[in-house]
């Protein structure tokens, strides 16, 4: 008993030692979302390529989504830009695109000219949803469920590995949460 | 040129005033209104430098934080209600001074705790040393044979020496 106390100071250390250990290992740049399991922001703001038509947080309910935030200042999405046109093609989830802080013609050019993987894209100029949303820079990826409630936040480019273990098999989940809650009301 | 200097000197004298207002052409309705703004600003972590405050830092997402805290503060809302406001949405993290939940306890109370730990095992093992020390110690027969036979061939020795 009295050689087991002795023990108590390296076990104490131990476990200091790998809980700091781990922090090595921790992505600063990953924060949590605050907004995880919180509705979408209330908004209202024009779609981008109809000036004038307003889109509001009511219309992303009823299905499962993905909002992704983009601009055409912005690096990483572009290259993130090939992969979400292959995902638009395959026709998994719709993806709503938040134009965050940007101009509405050098936008639209850019999805003329590159391709358009999104459903639909909302205007975001003065980044006010953005700001709602907790992004901090872009490109940033939401999961929302079919009740408009934000359920996953990926701050990065989406790529193949993202997709396949992340953002997929949650999707899937999600989408099967909605098929039962539509079966059951 | 005694003006130049006086001129001269003034102006470095009073130079520190300008370098101490950020770089924002906000008007604030009120002085106080602006002093309490910027101490909160100084109090909130930019989510994307990470290692500045919304002072500090240069990032755009910063200087529109730094813009809202600004008009929070000059539309009356208290600083609880601006913390909640940047709370909710970036985290926690924007707190450069962590709130005391149940998560943060243990960063909390963890220091003290071990402290008082320390304490604790110095005051028992101090207890046990004196304890031993003001024991009397009462020697079995065995033990007191030992020693009379050691202290016996000690005289011997000294007998033997002295010869």
């Amino acid at each position: 008993m009295k050689k087991l106390v002795l023990f108590i100071p390296l076990l104490v250390f131990l476990g200091l030692g790998i809980f700091l250990y781990k922090g090595l290992f921790l992505n600063p740049q990953q924060l949590d979302s605050a907004l995880e399991g919180k509705p979408i922001p209330v908004f209202s703001l024009e779609k981008l390529d109809v000036p004038g038509e307003m889109i509001s947080n009511e219309d992303l309910k009823g299905k499962v989504s993905m909002l992704n935030v983009w601009a055409t200042w912005c690096p990483s999405c572009k290259y993130e830009h090939p992969f979400l046109l292959m995902l638009s093609r395959k026709n998994i989830v719709p993806i709503y695109g938040i134009n965050y802080r940007d101009e509405r013609d050098p936008a639209l050019q850019e999805l003329k000219y590159q391709g358009n993987p999104y459903t639909m894209n909302i205007f975001d100029k003065d980044g006010r949803l953005g700001l709602d949303l907790g992004v901090y820079g872009a490109p940033e990826t939401f999961l929302v469920d079919h009740k408009g409630i934000i359920r996953y936040r990926f701050a990065g480019p989406v790529d193949q590995r993202v997709w396949s273990e992340t953002l997929y098999p949650m999707i899937q989940q999600l989408q099967a949460e909605a098929a039962q809650q539509g079966a059951a009301s | 040129m005694i003006r130049a200097l006086l001129v001269f000197c003034c102006s470095v004298l009073f130079s520190w005033q300008v370098l101490a207002t950020p770089v924002d052409t906000y008007e604030f309705k009120s002085a106080e209104n602006q002093k309490r703004a910027l101490a909160l600003a100084h109090e909130l972590r930019c989510p994307q430098c990470q290692n500045q405050n919304l002072i500090d830092s240069n990032s755009p997402i910063a200087k529109d934080l730094r813009l809202e805290v600004y008009k929070m503060v000059d539309a009356g809302k208290d600083d609880d209600q601006i913390i909640e406001f940047m709370t909710s949405r970036y985290g926690d993290f924007v707190l450069y001074k962590p709130r005391v939940t149940a998560k943060t306890y243990i960063l909390w109370l963890g220091p003290v705790m071990l402290l008082a730990l320390g304490l604790l095992v110095g005051f028992i093992f101090v207890r046990k040393q004196r304890i031993q020390a003001e024991a009397p110690s009462e020697l079995t027969e065995e033990q007191k044979a030992e020693l009379d036979a050691l202290l016996k061939s000690d005289a011997e020795q000294d007998d033997g020496n002295k010869k």
